[in-house]
């Protein structure tokens, strides 16, 4: 479960930049939901991510992950209960490592990592078990350097680093916006498939309206720094981009009448 | 040149430090200067004043540790950058090291009874017996590396020098990662310091200045010439590379023309040949270079992708 209780984040405060990234922004998501995201460049998707994974710290309001208040803890404090996939295929694995080593790594999030040898034959045998579930042949791949893979290879091991020690909140950021519609499309699917399987609680950015009605099971649209409007499961499935476009307009359009009116 | 052999070998355990900062950290470390001095400095004072001379060598040891941590916080708490951290260090070290030898700038270690003295006794200095002592330390001070940076602590070092990001987003504190890794490496700079000191005789406060050069000419070189592909082969191309050094040095050195004193300058040229060589055309083509061009096509795989 994450919630994010009356956040605000305010860049450049004082200064003629001055720019309200979040203003007063709450979600609440129960365990097993998966809510996607969408809005325009500047909306504070990213600032709401980067807030709930700790890259940045809220001016107000709080972050609480299952039961546990997070909003102080630094980012590689908290990762024990988050796992990120970011935008850059290239962000999420170590390159000059191999796909083994990277697993290793991924394995032992958040615990106190030791002398222990970090690949043994025992995990080895694991690693290529889930790394058959992405259907790219990484599980005959161990030992090469991940640097070696493509974009869409990279991703999708990301993506399984990221969830295959079932964190308690699954945060992807764009995560498909930088790779071609094929490899879009696979690392699409796998991320449905692997949010499922796992049951994992997730939080998806995405620029791609078609993509945010056909994943997850609630839809939110930002803007400004708000939350525009929150579509509920029923609702979503009923949802278009064309109508999500109408619903933009719309509740853009009341709020710029409200302003006239207070002009007045 | 068996000498040159065997003091390649005791310098390769500060290579191998140098190495686990340079290329696993990713950080230029110049607190070597410094660390090297303070590893001579308190296992020579400690054999002086009666000490015995294994305990004086864990000691210098344990001075190196701490010489890696004050740099290591100075860079992740006091966010000073990384090559700034590391000259502060090496620079205040200067007075402790002076400190720490009672204000002489030279303490002999002629008449005491050091680690050196077996093998003096017994002749093996200068002979194929010291080399294989030698070969052994540096051995098991690789083996140990390599062995740690595959643990699951060692693999969290490795990947902060290579995705500090991705590492942080699996619940790493980068600092503390960097903070034990110079904290190693110095240590077994200051190792190899209280090894030369015994070996030669005598520690002095200048015993310290340029080190780091030594150290990185034997990483680099040793690298492009003996490759670098995994962590077994890179640390064996370092200890290689020290020897291959001090080698190099000891024949440049017979050359008339040249001074003792020159030294330092034919250092400096040899590391600058070592990272613009493999650059030219007619190198690359060369296949005792062929791993510094895998190491490229990995740079340029990871600044572009491509659907695959």
């Amino acid at each position: 479960m994450l919630e994010v209780n009356d956040v605000s984040k305010t860049f450049f405060a004082g200064t003629v930049n001055e720019r309200v990234a979040l203003d007063d922004v709450s979600l609440q998501l129960p365990s097993g939901d998966f809510v996607t995201v969408i809005g325009s460049n500047g909306a504070g998707k990213s600032t709401l991510l980067n807030i709930a994974a700790g890259k940045l710290l809220p001016e107000t309001g709080r972050v609480i992950i299952g039961d546990r208040d997070v909003t102080k803890l630094a980012d590689h404090q908290r990762a024990k209960y988050i796992g990120r996939v970011f935008q850059d295929p290239m962000a999420g694995s170590s390159p000059n490592m191999t796909i083994e080593e990277n697993l290793a790594i991924a394995y032992e999030r958040g615990r106190r990592r030791g002398f222990r040898i970090g690949v043994t034959n025992k995990k080895r045998e694991l690693f290529a078990e889930e790394l058959k579930s992405l259907e790219l042949g990484l599980e005959n791949r161990l030992k090469a350097k991940v640097g070696l893979l493509s974009g869409g290879q990279r991703q999708a091991l990301s993506l399984l680093m990221a969830t295959f020690s079932e964190p308690e909140v699954l945060m992807l950021d764009e995560h498909t916006a930088a790779l071609d519609p094929q490899r879009a499309e696979l690392v699409s699917r796998l991320t449905t498939e692997i949010v499922e399987r796992h049951k994992l609680t997730t939080l998806m950015v995405t620029h791609n309206m078609e993509q945010a009605l056909r994943l997850g099971n609630r839809l939110i649209m930002m803007h400004e720094g708000r939350i525009l409007f929150d579509l509920n499961e029923e609702r979503k499935s009923r949802m278009t981009v064309k109508g999500l476009l109408q619903e933009f307009e719309n509740v853009k359009g009341e709020t710029l009448n409200d302003d006239r009116a207070m002009l007045q | 040149m068996y000498t040159a052999v065997e003091l390649g070998l005791i310098y390769a355990i500060m290579a191998l430090g140098v190495y686990l900062t340079f290329r696993i950290l990713d950080f230029p470390d110049l607190t070597v200067d410094g660390s090297f001095t303070t590893g001579a400095s308190v296992a020579a004072i400690m054999i002086v004043s009666g000490a015995p001379p294994l305990l004086s060598t864990i000691a210098a040891f344990v001075a190196g540790l701490l010489a890696g941590v004050i740099t290591g916080l100075l860079h992740t708490k006091g966010k000073i950058n990384g090559l700034l951290a590391g000259i502060l260090t090496m620079i205040g070290l200067y007075s402790v090291n002076l400190r720490i030898m009672g204000g002489s700038a030279n303490i002999p270690l002629l008449r005491e009874d050091t680690l050196m003295t077996p093998l003096r006794e017994n002749e093996w200095l200068g002979t194929w017996v010291s080399i294989a002592i030698f070969a052994l330390i540096a051995i098991a001070v690789k083996l140990f590396l390599d062995w740690f940076l595959h643990t699951d602590m060692g693999l969290a070092m490795q990947a902060t020098g290579d995705n500090q990001e991705m590492i942080r987003s699996f619940g790493v504190s980068t600092d503390r990662t960097k903070i034990v890794g110079l904290a190693i490496s110095n240590g077994f700079v200051a190792l190899c310091g209280a090894l030369i000191a015994q070996y030669q005789g005598f520690s002095d406060i200048s015993m310290g200045i340029g080190l780091i050069l030594v150290g990185l000419a034997s990483v680099i070189v040793g690298q492009a010439v003996f490759g670098s592909r995994v962590i077994f082969v890179s640390t064996l191309a370092v200890i290689l590379g020290a020897v291959a050094y001090r080698v190099f040095i000891t024949l440049a050195l017979q050359i008339e023309w040249f001074d003792p004193s020159d030294v330092k300058l034919i250092s400096a040229v040899l590391v600058i040949l070592a990272l613009i060589l493999p650059q030219w055309k007619f190198f690359k083509r060369l296949p005792t270079f062929s791993t510094l061009k895998k190491t490229k096509t990995s740079a340029k795989a990871r600044g572009s992708y491509v659907g695959s």
